[in-house]
């Protein structure tokens, strides 16, 4: 460990020591409780945004996993006289199992917006508590922990609670930041800004979402089987409340969701001021000035306090954004590893593809080759099916005959990340960044999860070898949104190349760019080829897709009508007819 | 099993609650449909409905219609101060669900400041009539609420198939931008959807006042079933709003007569569960 972990490690420690030394010299029972809900809601609010937060799946049924929690400790305690310290391990499971049981069937749903992801955990959180509330875990009347045993640590009995809250709430922040620098984070960053991209680009989208899901809720379990015993009463109404996700989601809006401190400081910030309204009207207020605040920050500082912190702090030291990745950089040694060359042969085999949207054949057969170091372009007219053969080559969709394979290896069976992680990637024709992600990171999330499988670390070192390499060096700290098209374009380039693949599929990278940027593409492109990767080249622009393919591949209605070198191609009769036909007219 | 007049009674306040249901999901559904704006707030208001009916009765004894009409033109202004803030602040699909999430526990303190968290009982004369066919009653206020949830259902149907108006709209939810290059001029219009769509809320509520037991803590109650019933009656069509809420009143009904009253919630959840994995597309 070395430089910010490190320094996080230490201080999470050293927080930790403090506040048990703080208890253990003896705390008025008062602050032991006070300090106690604090810690609960900090593991609360951070364990809910490790996937709201991170990976922008916004779920309204926090209170579901907490309310399985509680209802884990109070039934083995108090029916089956199980020690109070177990019952909270299987809280954890219990909870974490719900939670990927629920995501296993809700992550499969295509189109399940963020909005919908939220209705659909807030019916969950109701239906759980309904069933709750009339079988026999509870039956209507609540149950009452008051005689279960606690074992003591401290002098009194509630210190043992204090000290369970402490460790949790530290261990979830901890674990909050090494998941947010651990593949896993990075991923969920991806997912967060474009679900789809992140697929392709060798993000498993799936059980990512699934694992911090189960993750989330486990830990969401184990603050619940904790508060069980602190409260001493169990009802389904305090339980499955709109309470807990209310609470959860503000206190993670309010922080920063996307900065693994950001949920702590807003619970701590949140959880005081409702201390100070307790009891009848003054609650009552209370929470009315929590949801004015909530209501104001999501519409004045969307982004959260600690992240515009942050931001007018580094403004104010004049520090660039990307300190890290120069960091990084320096202690990585001596460049990347050269590239190793596809190999002679073929690389990319498409063999007799069909695909279907409804009634629209978008492909009928479509077969061709690309060998290693070849350049094969791909045109035909508008709807003609070139993109639909990058997205079915890339694994975006699912072929529904044919075969596609790198080498012996089929790609057509398997999803995009893997298609991604065995060497294709590709460019879109409009360019998909990653909008909360800087340029340097954009292109390390390719290195990480494309073929390269470069750690975190060693990719930002590998990323800023291909910014350098597309001329984008210096703008590696810019945010996409702060570069114009030609920079966008490149960096899509920057991206497709650092997963190091076999098979790259330029869609379009040359539209919309001005005579110089395009002279200067195609240099790249030039370079990238005589590095022995195969390229598939979509392009409108016929000069540019004749002065480099080796072999030219002409699709209409989804057919391919001619294949050849690439001025045979263009001669044949049916081209001639049909492509250059239509061009003429219109 | 039941007896046969058990089932048709359950049946009739099945399809009168469900009345309350549509007319509830009809502004809803408008909002979430014609605006990309997830409405919580609506629950809210239409509880603030109630109450404000209810202390005009109760108090300064203002008949309920009367109080009804007062309250629609207020609470359409209040739609319009909402819209304003979600069009100053650029409110999206997703940030308004958040937001109005927090107006909602907003509006819930505000109720139970001045009016406490224990049950309020507007008595009425009207509260106790029914008619009788057959072997069953109904009773003539929750009809009353059902024909106005019709007949508002139907009108709003009117208004967005056949006036300018409302296929301005319904052409600015589909392509804002092309809708504008046509000359829509979609913000005088978002204002106006805005306002009419509280103002149901206020007819809602109204009726809420008048047929069952007022708490703050009742806004969550609807949250599920509303949904599950805009969702299921499928976005800005008033007329499957209101058949999607009889469907859900009809079906927790019957869960009630025949299991228990206590599962009664669990209807509406696991249909609007069911309905948002299998047809996420509706949405």
């Amino acid at each position: 460990m070395s430089g910010e972990p490190r320094r996080v490690a230490i201080t999470l420690v050293a927080v930790g020591v403090g506040f048990v030394a703080l208890a253990t010299v003896g705390l008025p029972a008062f602050y032991e409780s006070f300090l106690y809900i604090i810690f609960s809601w900090i593991a609360l609010a951070t364990s809910w945004a490790l996937l709201s937060g991170y990976a922008g799946y916004f779920s309204f049924g926090h209170g579901a996993f907490f309310g399985a929690g509680m209802y884990t400790t109070a039934t083995l305690t108090t029916k089956f006289n199980v020690p109070f310290l177990w019952t909270l391990l299987a809280a954890g499971i219990l909870a974490a199992a719900l939670g990927a049981g629920i995501g296993a069937v809700v992550f499969r749903v295509k189109r399940l917006r963020g909005e919908l992801f939220g209705l659909l955990t807030l019916a969950i959180t109701f239906v759980l508590g309904t069933i709750v509330l009339n079988t026999r875990i509870d039956g209507g009347p609540g149950v009452f922990l008051s005689a279960v045993p606690l074992p003591r640590v401290l002098a009194s009995p509630t210190g043992t609670l204090y000290l369970l809250g402490l460790a949790l709430a530290l261990g979830t922040v901890g674990a909050a930041y090494a998941i947010g620098r651990a593949r896993l984070g990075f991923g969920l960053f991806a997912i967060h800004d474009d679900e789809d991209v992140a697929e392709v680009e060798g993000v498993p989208t799936f059980r990512y979402k699934l694992v911090a899901f189960a993750l989330s809720a486990g830990i969401a379990g184990v603050a619940g089987g904790i508060h069980a015993m602190y409260v001493g009463y169990v009802t389904v109404g305090e339980t499955f409340s709109i309470t807990v996700p209310l609470y959860v989601v503000l206190m993670s809006v309010l922080g920063g969701a996307r900065h693994w401190l950001g949920p702590a400081v807003g619970a701590t910030l949140i959880a005081s001021s409702l201390y100070a309204f307790t009891g009848g009207q003054q609650a009552v207020l209370g929470r009315a000035a929590v949801a004015l605040v909530l209501v104001a920050v999501i519409l004045v500082l969307p982004e959260g306090v600690v992240p515009a912190f942050l931001r007018y702090w580094r403004a104010w030291r004049g520090r660039p954004r990307v300190l890290e990745a120069a960091r990084t950089l320096a202690s990585v040694d001596g460049p990347a590893p050269a590239r190793s060359a596809g190999g002679p042969g073929v690389a990319l085999v498409v063999q007799d593809v069909w695909k279907a949207f409804g009634g629209i054949q978008a492909l009928r057969g479509v077969s061709l080759q690309v060998g290693a170091g070849e350049i094969v372009g791909l045109v035909g007219p508008n709807g003609s099916g070139k993109t639909t053969l990058i997205n079915v080559i890339s694994g975006h969709y699912a072929t529904d005959r044919g075969r596609i394979a790198l080498g012996e290896v089929t790609l057509s069976t398997r999803p995009a990340h893997e298609v991604a992680a065995l060497g294709v990637s590709r460019t879109y024709q409009i360019p998909r960044p990653f909008a909360h992600l800087s340029a340097l990171d954009n292109v390390a999330l390719a290195a990480t999860f494309g073929a390269a499988r470069c750690s975190p670390r060693q990719a930002r070192a590998e990323a800023r070898r291909w910014l350098e390499f597309t001329g984008l060096g210096r703008r590696a700290g810019a945010l996409p949104h702060e570069l114009n098209l030609h920079e966008r374009k490149f960096l899509e380039l920057a991206r497709a190349l650092a997963g190091q693949p076999r098979v790259i599929l330029l869609d379009e990278v040359l539209s919309g760019l001005n005579p110089g940027e395009i002279a200067s593409a195609i240099g790249l492109i030039r370079q990238i080829q005589a590095q022995g990767v195969a390229i598939l080249f979509v392009e409108h622009l016929m000069r540019a897709v004749l002065a480099l393919s080796d072999q030219l591949v002409v699709l209409n209605e989804g057919e391919v009508i001619a294949s050849g070198s690439p001025r045979e191609a263009m001669r044949a009769p049916r081209v001639v007819e049909v492509y250059l036909g239509k061009s003429h007219v219109a | 099993m039941p007896s046969l007049t058990l089932l048709g009674q359950a049946l009739v306040s099945g399809v009168l609650a469900g009345g309350i249901y549509g007319l509830l999901a009809l502004g809803l559904s408008l909002s979430w449909g014609l605006l990309r704006l997830v409405n919580l707030a609506h629950f809210a208001l239409a509880l603030l409905g109630a109450y404000l009916t209810y202390q005009l009765g109760t108090t300064f004894h203002v008949s309920p219609w009367l109080a009804a009409l007062a309250i629609v033109p207020v609470f359409f202004l209040l739609g319009c101060g909402l819209h304003a803030v979600f069009a100053y602040f650029r409110v999206t699909e997703f940030t308004s669900l958040l937001v109005t999430f927090g107006l909602t526990v907003i509006l819930e303190s505000v109720i139970q400041w001045f009016w406490t968290a224990d049950y309020r009982r507007y008595e009425t004369p009207y509260a106790t009539a029914s008619l009788r066919v057959g072997p069953l009653f109904i009773p003539t206020l929750e009809m009353l609420a059902c024909l106005t949830a019709a007949a508002l259902a139907f009108a709003t149907w009117g208004w967005l198939r056949f006036t300018y108006v409302g296929k301005a709209l319904r052409a600015s939810a589909e392509d804002p931008a092309i809708a504008a290059a046509f000359g829509v001029n979609h913000r005088r219009q978002a204002y106006l959807l805005s306002g009419v769509s509280a103002a149901y809320a206020g007819v809602a509520g109204a009726f809420i006042a008048l047929i069952s037991t007022l708490a703050p803590s009742q806004i969550w109650t609807w949250v599920g079933v509303v949904f599950a019933v805009v969702i299921i009656g499928g976005l800005a069509n008033p007329i499957g709003a209101l058949l999607a809420g009889f469907l859900i009143g009809v079906s927790e009904s019957l869960t009630m007569a025949v299991v228990t009253p206590a599962w009664a919630p669990l209807v509406s959840f696991s249909v609007l569960i069911v309905l948002l994995i299998v047809r996420p597309g509706r949405v």
